[in-house]
């Protein structure tokens, strides 16, 4: 196979999870929220409302994309493509079985950590390009958090690092089956809060929703969205809800594989196991979502450089310690 | 001393609520209480306040109900017409005859303070709660509509002796 060939179906391979992973996890938000507060939802599009993210997209991309006057139109144009460059780069390095991988990087963990960084650009051109007054302020919390809540979430992944002695995804994975157990119960269930909350903070969702905060903000950096750049907005959050909690299965849980199940099957199994330990750990944050209510700007920089930041340089320690003395 | 209850910290209690009430939801054996609305309709209590009726019969167009409604949302209009005399020979009286009562549910707010301050008990609430429009001017509901609701007003119990 030619690389042009190869390149163009790990494209395809790659958009179709990402896109699928985007409606499974909308519909998953919609649905559970309306089942949590004794709602049926969505109901009459077709399917029982199940296929309605679909009717949802057809909706965006027929409505006008308003383009302000006095907005700076290219950086404008741009910003979305910032956020879902940075959210399809994620997928390259989540491994769902040993070879189905785009591309296994020896340095996966410091790639993914550099490339999620990106959407910050993103956000924060969305917000001051807009020429609006809310836009501008939700780029700037945007940008407060999202920098603020990066290093917990290095930090977190440093642990596990160090336990696995690599910072290849599959190899973290390999060291797992290795120890037989799954990283959060032998050793890093610390770091596993930790990087759930910082990776909650980093899609911004509810609880650290500071920068798009309706009742204040109007929509903070997506404001002056319409159409389908605003589809783009909102899809990139659900794929990034989606990769994030990929990611969070594959260093913390086991990712593909399932301890006691034999490895020699990983093949058949893996994308199975990695999707439903996925799908489970979106389910945690869309009742995290639905039961918390939104922090305020200074207890939420508080929780990031007060409480998570010290605790996990305490994990490192503690794992380097253990690591060292065993 | 008072007995010790393990409690579980607020955050997982909200999410216990959740998933509660999550499972409550999808199982088939608690009753659902949404109500699928325009396939099925709501049974609302008897006494409900729905929309306000009219019973044009006992309006004498005084205007209170307009004039102490807080949107202005009450349009009257009316005349007065000579009544032939009740017995021969009597004085000729005067009626007010009421041409035009709307009530533009647009602009109302449902406070109920024309029914408090109606003096002949013209208006009454009803239970009613179908009669949306497809524009804003078609909200404007005259006297012959208002009159239909009446048909819907619950039987009151009579004015105490």
């Amino acid at each position: 196979m030619s690389f042009g060939t190869e390149i163009l179906i790990k494209v395809g391979v790659v958009l179709a999870f990402a896109l699928n992973g985007a409606v499974i996890f909308t519909l998953m938000d919609v649905k559970g929220s309306a089942w949590m507060q004794r709602r049926p939802g969505p109901l009459h599009v077709g399917l029982r409302g199940f296929i309605f993210p679909l009717a949802e997209v057809i909706k965006f991309i027929q409505k006008e994309d308003i383009i302000p006057t006095k907005v700076d139109k290219t950086v404008f144009k741009l910003a979305p493509a910032f956020i879902l460059f940075s959210v399809f780069g994620l997928f390259v390095v989540v491994p769902i079985s040993p070879t189905l991988v785009v591309a296994d990087l020896n340095l996966g963990v410091f790639y993914l950590l550099a490339i999620s960084t990106i959407s910050t650009l993103g956000v924060l051109t969305a917000g001051w390009s807009s020429a609006n007054k809310y836009s501008l302020m939700g780029g700037l919390r945007a940008a407060g958090q999202l920098i603020a809540y990066e290093l917990p979430l290095i930090l977190a992944v440093v642990g596990v690092v160090i336990q696995a002695e690599t910072m290849s995804l599959v190899g973290i994975v390999e060291k797992q089956i290795e120890w037989g157990l799954p990283f959060v119960i032998a050793g890093q269930g610390v770091a596993f809060v930790i990087f759930m909350i910082a990776a909650t903070a980093e899609m911004m969702r509810i609880p650290f929703d500071m920068p798009i905060g309706e009742s204040e903000l109007v929509s903070g950096f997506m404001t002056e969205y319409s159409g389908i750049r605003f589809l783009i907005f909102y899809i990139a959050e659900y794929i990034n809800m989606f990769v994030m909690c990929a990611i969070a299965a594959t260093l913390f849980l086991g990712g593909y594989h399932i301890p006691l199940l034999p490895v020699e099957w990983v093949n058949f199994y893996g994308p199975v196991s990695l999707l439903t330990k996925t799908l489970l750990l979106g389910f945690i944050l869309v009742l995290v979502r639905w039961s918390f209510p939104r922090f305020r700007e200074d207890q939420l920089q508080n929780i990031a450089w007060k409480i998570l930041i010290p605790l996990s340089l305490l994990n490192i320690l503690i794992t380097s310690v253990m690591k060292v003395v065993f | 001393m008072k007995d010790f209850r393990p409690k579980l910290p607020g955050f997982l209690t909200g999410m216990k609520i959740l998933l509660v009430n999550m499972f409550k939801t999808l199982s088939p054996l608690t009753k659902n209480p949404n109500v699928n609305y325009p396939f099925e309709k709501e049974i609302v209590a008897p006494r409900a306040r729905g929309v306000i009726a009219l019973d044009a019969e006992a309006c004498t167009s005084c205007m209170l109900c307009a004039r102490q409604c807080p949107d202005w949302c009450i349009y009257i209009e009316g005349h007065k017409e000579l009544q032939p005399p009740s017995k021969p020979g009597g004085r000729e009286r005067s009626r007010a005859v009421l041409d035009r009562f709307d009530i533009d549910y647009a602009l109302c707010m449902y406070c109920g303070i024309c029914v408090e301050v109606c003096p002949f008990d013209a208006l009454f609430w009803t239970p009613e709660y179908e009669y949306s429009e497809y524009n804003m001017g078609a909200m404007l509901h005259d006297k012959n509509r208002l009159d239909e609701w009446l048909k819907t007003v619950p039987e009151t119990g009579g004015l105490e002796n």
